[in-house]
């Protein structure tokens, strides 16, 4: 019997009132009195020396307010990288400056070069344009590798070369792997590029700065997913503002998926001309511009190699990884092909020897960060695709030999640092061949056949860490900020409660999940409990949402604060009911003592703690509301296999998924109807990955996919009902939710199972082809078929 | 975008007076238009809305030939039926949104080298009428976004004689959903007739080996191996020239398994 | 400047308008009805669908002064004066068709035109009738769901309850 309400019930959201009645209150619906409005000038070459800006036609355009430029900034800070990494010699990344307006020079397609602020968008605009910037335009680089050749133009002067770093995982492998490779009775090498992708949020980025004289303070209004994240890093490290004289405010946030982590210049330029010119100043991005401003996701290009014995076991894997940093480091870029994916390279499997080298590059280039599981992917990708292709040189069925392969016993130390604490994949892989009905795929094959179609089957596992993350171990990683996550819980007078967390919900129904969590914990309705978040006026000091980690850590820290509050509350009751503490019993919304019918309301409990008339005020203070911050023992290990099963027009190339199954073990589950939506979604950005979505440049530097009408969006026409199932629990094991988060578990285990499937749709129609580079665009699978 | 001033004649002659100022535009649907001008690629001083003039509205039947409203949206089109071939196209194009608003004629006076409506007027035979003169579709597309308009000129109808058999196959472009390649085929009493959109460089164009085969042989059979050229196909992005080409073929025999 | 009069909602309303001003701008800027989203410059994510004339239209690929005279239907006026959805937001919430909710208003315009039209269309026809809204966060499934239920159909026995 499904529940229907608490921990584990579909509770319908209570934040899509509002969505559905045209009342949200979004960024760009914040309208503040006396605005003004900025256009920034940004470069339309890839790689060039500024040798002058121009302003003063431009200045003298009507609504004309103030022109800043590069020059306005050189005594502010440049955007901070939060994460730095340590290269294979011990050495530091190489770190470039990130001026918030360009300095110098300009180094991707779509530099902010100066900063028009306005009366009106359109005038702004207008006086942009006849700003006069002379650019002496050099070459750019855009491909990895030859940007690390000698003589390739530099990005950045001041640094010695293009490399950001090299970095070797796990360093002191390295040999052994090696040799394990070169005696191994099979190996299977494998190269491939996890192609450039935009994360695409719907609702495009936004900024209003504001501040007041009076008081000295400034307020940020912006569409982020972590508010505290950007008031810590623009305050402290740009702009030189304190914490208190700093409010950033993120409300209602329309998607987000790793690109609205990041600290952007715009916030920053924001904040810094509303005091400025004394005036809020508002930015809203249109498309185009969000195409050459938001962090871009992936650009990995990768050689993999898998080592088997004469018995199919894997013995030893080495990968080859140039990753894609673009011009500038953003926020959390360093971490992404290392740390998040370098640790998940032994995958679902017993692989003892596992050597990572990422070479990080800086080209020409829109910056690269996290994107919807951001590493993970990279890593399930190549492994999953590794696995398939030596399944097919061995000819032995791919399942049987991931299955043969699978770690079984827990808690597993990999050979990459990590330790899965519980899991059981051949539990998930039982339950994707049930829901996938694989028994059914030959006759599917069959029928597709007799239509001139071919049809193919690919199935993949994934792993992924979540919950991040452990501060003293992401601090000796290079992390420059704990990963740990804040509630406050604040019990009114008459029992309803307030829920103020560092997490931010821009999608996933915290309002609606949290109070689930709360509620159950004290057995009242739902409607008592309000989640607060996304303003650092009210909530306590949180690192935000990313990397799935809101329930695991931002969930554990609520919990906690709940804990400590049922703990208070049971002495007040005690106190009430003349009886001990250790003998109250919480259950369905009353104290009551242990063994007997004595019993005290919950609301009688709030009410007595803020009307303390008959109260313990010798043993305890009055009032109910408590904080707490959890950091995380591990990172969370969620786990799932999937199944996609393609449609291939021979003639035309074109692909279509024709069914795709996703069996996921997320531990714990506290809104069942949520969690199938976030897979869901992210089973439709794999899917895109997968065959529509790339961000393409020219040799110049030219973003070609600048709109969508270059950029493949997935439609609702591109993709079918999915079949999910998260009835394979293996709880967490270190957090008190026994939760491991699902947020990217589809985007992260759906790419290879289709580019899987399309192999094997062409291996069907005896076409010898073993790989094919992402989006499988009709014109590649044609090209490869025919080639 | 820049400012403009705005217009909305009830007539075609008042239209085309309106279009006698300097960098007057006329405005139909707005759905190429509007988006060009949010890139600031078009810098009109007047826009002379059309969609308030009846008389470039609608669809009616003379003898054979089908006339249609330059200013009739898509899904009215669609929604026609007379020519299947026609309408299965206009209801294919975008989305309903799109439909609900972008017109005949300014699909046809854009003459947009991945388009569908100039495929359907090339491959029908159409003549466009405008305010001033009568152009046969084969005179009228003369390359990517070009046509025989003159300045001030406009599109007031396309008159599309009846087909016995026709349709067009399409091949979406995976990101805007244009043709990346569509062919549309018609045979009627004077001869087959085939156009491309989406594929080459020059826009619009009949292939005429394509033509001559199915005149003897109306099936895709009698297309079985062929394909244009490729030297003069677009490549992109979304495909090589040789990929275009070989669609070509494949649409062209999609289409004449169709027609009807 | 130009001043434009038409209904929004049932009600009248009228403001000043530029040339370019869309009538996504005059909704939201000059009304205030913020609750259609602009989410492209291209005219292809249809987060700014409303219905014009009873007709499904890109608010930001029209200009206000078009919509002289015209009657307009946006997000704000599909629930009911007391607050209570009307079938198809409600299916939309039963069913999780939404998460950052950024593309729903476009969605629920958009599915309330279909069903206009085609009060039961298949899985297929929703599909193909959402070719110009984008949603990046649900996947589509809960939104075609959710569709089909507004639309009387059962959805019970679709994949993944
Ligand atoms: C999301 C989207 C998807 C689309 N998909 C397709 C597709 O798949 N296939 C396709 O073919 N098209 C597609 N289009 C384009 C659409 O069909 C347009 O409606 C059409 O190209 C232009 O028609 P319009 O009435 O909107 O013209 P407008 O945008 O108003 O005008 C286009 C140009 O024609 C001129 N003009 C307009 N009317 C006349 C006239 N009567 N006489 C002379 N000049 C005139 C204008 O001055 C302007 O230069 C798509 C558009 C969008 C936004
Ligand atoms: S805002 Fe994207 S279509 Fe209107
Ligand atoms: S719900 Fe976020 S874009 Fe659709």
């Amino acid at each position: 019997m499904p529940k229907d309400h608490g921990i584990g019930a579909s509770s319908k959201r209570r934040e899509d009132v509002r969505f559905l009645t045209g009342d949200g209150n979004y960024t760009d619906d914040i309208n503040v009195h006396g605005q003004a409005y900025v256009h920034f000038l940004r470069s339309d070459v890839a790689h060039g020396r500024l040798t002058s800006v121009d302003t003063s036609e431009a200045g003298k355009m009507p609504g004309v307010v103030r022109i800043f430029t590069g020059a306005d900034f050189e005594g502010v800070g440049g955007l901070p990288c939060g994460w730095c990494v340590t290269d294979r010699h011990g050495e530091p990344m190489q770190e470039p400056g990130h001026p918030v307006l360009a300095q110098g020079k300009v180094r991707h397609v779509g530099d902010p070069i100066a900063a028009v602020v306005a009366d009106t968008p359109e005038q702004a605009r207008d006086a942009a344009e006849a700003i006069i910037a002379d650019i002496e335009e050099f070459p750019a680089v855009v491909d990895m590798k030859a940007a690390l050749k000698e003589g390739a133009p530099k990005v950045h002067d001041d640094l010695s070369s293009n490399l950001c770093y090299d970095w070797g995982f796990v360093e002191e492998n390295r040999e052994a792997v090696d040799k394990a490779i070169q005696e191994a009775a099979h190996v299977t090498t494998l190269e491939l590029v996890n192609q450039r992708l935009v994360a695409n949020p719907m609702e495009p980025r936004v900024a209003i700065g504001e501040y007041s004289r009076a008081r000295d303070e400034h307020t940020l209004y912006t569409t982020s997913q972590n508010p505290h994240v950007i008031r810590l890093l623009m305050g402290a490290f740009v702009l030189g503002i304190p914490e208190h004289k700093l409010r950033v405010v993120a409300p209602d946030v329309g998607g987000g998926f790793g690109s609205k982590i990041f600290h952007y210049a715009e916030e920053a330029f924001c904040t810094f001309a509303a005091k400025a010119v004394n005036r809020p100043v508002k930015w809203t991005s249109s498309r185009s511009e969000a195409f050459m401003t938001d962090a871009h996701g992936r650009d990995h290009v990768t050689k993999i190699e898998l080592a088997l014995d004469a018995d199919n076991n894997f013995t030893a894997l080495r990968t080859d990884t140039h990753a894609n940093m673009g011009a500038y480091l953003s926020t959390f870029a360093p971490s992404v092909p290392t740390w998040l994916h370098g640790t998940l390279m032994a995958g679902n499997y017993r692989t003892p020897l596992i050597y990572v080298n990422v070479k990080a590059v800086f080209t020409n280039t829109v910056p690269v960060d996290a994107y919807r599981g951001a590493g993970r992917p990279e890593a399930t990708y190549q492994l999953e695709r590794v696995i398939d292709k030596a399944a097919r040189e061995l000819g032995v069925d791919p399942i049987a030999l991931r299955r043969q392969n699978f770690v079984t016993e827990f808690p597993y130390a990999t050979p990459v640092a990590v330790e899965y604490d519980t899991g059981d994949y051949n539990a998930t892989m039982d339950k994707l061949e049930e829901i996938a009905d694989l028994k059914g795929f030959a006759a599917r094959r069959k029928e597709s056949e007799a239509r001139g179609r071919l049809r193919g089957l690919g199935v993949n596992c994934y792993i992924e860490a979540c919950g991040i993350a452990p501060s003293n171990l992401v601090g000796q990683l290079g992390a420059r900020a704990g990963l740990y996550e804040s509630a406050t819980v604040r019990v009114n007078a008459t029992g309803g409660l307030v829920v103020m967390t560092g997490s931010h919900s821009h999608g996933q129904g915290h309002e609606t999940s949290f109070a689930q969590v709360v509620a159950d914990m004290i057995g009242i309705d739902e409607n008592m409990v309000d989640i607060v978040h996304g303003d650092t006026a009210n909530t306590p000091m949180g690192m935000g949402t990313y990397g799935s980690r809101s329930i695991a850590v931002g969930g554990s820290a609520m919990v906690r604060a709940t804990e400590k509050i049922i703990a208070k509350a049971k002495k007040i009751a005690a106190h009430l009911l003349e009886a001990s503490d250790a003998d109250i019993e919480l259950k369905d919304g009353a104290f009551t003592v242990a063994g007997t019918d004595k019993s005290v309301a919950w609301g009688d409990v709030t009410l007595a703690a803020y009307v303390p008339h008959n109260y313990p005020l010798e043993d305890i203070e009055p009032g109910l509301e408590e904080t707490a911050f959890y950091d995380p023992a591990n990172f969370t290990y969620p786990a799932g296999a999937y199944a996609c099963e393609v449609e291939l027009d021979p003639e035309t190339g074109k692909v279509t998924v024709e069914r795709f199954a996703a069996a996921d073990d997320f531990g714990n589950i506290i809104n069942p109807m949520i969690v199938d939506g976030q897979v869901h979604g992210g089973i439709g950005q794999g899917i895109g990955q997968a065959l529509l979505e790339s961000c393409a440049y020219d040799e110049n530097g030219q973003l070609l996919s600048a709109s969508y009408m270059d950029y493949a969006m997935p439609r609702a026409d591109d993709v079918p009902f999915y079949s999910v199932d998260h009835s394979c629990s293996t709880p967490c094991t270190h957090n008190p939710l026994g939760v491991k988060g699902c947020g990217e578990a589809g985007a992260i285990g759906s790419p290879p199972a289709v580019v899987n499937a399309v192999i094997d749709a062409m291996q069907s129609g005896g076409h010898k082809v073993d790989h094919i580079d992402m989006p499988v665009s009709p014109s590649r699978v044609w090209t490869a078929m025919n080639g | 975008m820049y400012n403009f001033e705005f217009e909305r004649p009830t007539s075609v002659a008042d239209a085309v007076k309106a279009l006698g100022q300097e960098e007057a535009q006329p405005l139909a649907g707005g759905q190429t238009l509007i988006p060009t001008l949010k890139q600031r690629l078009a810098m009109p001083s007047k826009l002379v809305s059309l969609s308030g003039i009846s008389e470039m509205k609608g669809i009616t039947q003379e003898g054979r030939t089908l006339v249609v409203g330059a200013a009739t949206v898509h899904a009215d089109v669609a929604a026609d039926g007379t020519i299947a071939a026609l309408s299965d196209l206009a209801g294919n194009i975008g989305d309903p949104a799109v439909r609900n608003r972008g017109t005949i004629g300014g699909s046809v006076a854009n003459n947009d080298p991945s388009a569908c409506y100039p495929a359907a007027a090339l491959g029908l035979g159409a003549t466009i009428v405008t305010d001033r003169r009568e152009i046969a579709a084969d005179d009228f597309f003369t390359g990517m976004f070009e046509t025989a308009l003159d300045e001030g000129e406009i599109v007031t109808a396309v008159k599309f004689p009846q087909p016995e058999a026709a349709a067009y196959a399409k091949f979406e472009q995976p990101a805007s959903r244009f043709a990346l390649v569509g062919v549309f085929v018609a045979r009627t009493g004077e001869g087959v007739r085939v156009a491309v959109t989406g594929a080459s460089e020059g826009g619009v164009f009949r292939w005429r080996e394509a033509e001559t085969a199915l005149a003897s042989d109306f099936s895709a059979g009698a297309l079985d191996g062929m394909a244009p050229e490729a030297d003069d196909m677009i490549s992109d992005l979304h495909g090589s020239a040789a990929y275009r080409a070989h669609l070509v073929g494949v649409m062209a025999r999609r289409a004449v398994a169709a027609a009807r | 400047m130009p001043q434009v009069s038409m209904t929004v909602n049932g009600k009248p309303a009228s403001g000043e308008a530029e040339g370019r001003t869309l009538l996504s701008q005059f909704l939201r800027e000059t009304l205030g009805l913020t609750g259609t989203h602009v989410g492209c410059d291209t005219s292809q994510c249809g987060a700014c669908v409303v219905h014009v004339d009873g007709k499904a239209v890109k608010a930001c690929t029209m200009f206000a002064l078009e919509a002289e005279g015209a009657d307009v239907a946006t997000i704000e006026g599909q629930a009911a004066p007391d607050g209570t959805l009307n079938p198809i937001q409600q299916a939309f919430q039963d069913h999780h068709g939404l998460q950052c909710g950024f593309c729903t208003p476009g969605m629920v315009m958009s599915a309330a035109a279909l069903l206009k039209e085609n009060p039961k269309p298949s899985e297929a026809e929703i599909r193909d009738y959402l070719e110009g809204n984008l949603c990046r966060c649900t996947g589509y499934h809960n939104i075609v769901k959710a569709i089909m239920a507004a639309s009387g159909q059962d959805v019970g026995a679709l994949a993944a309850e």
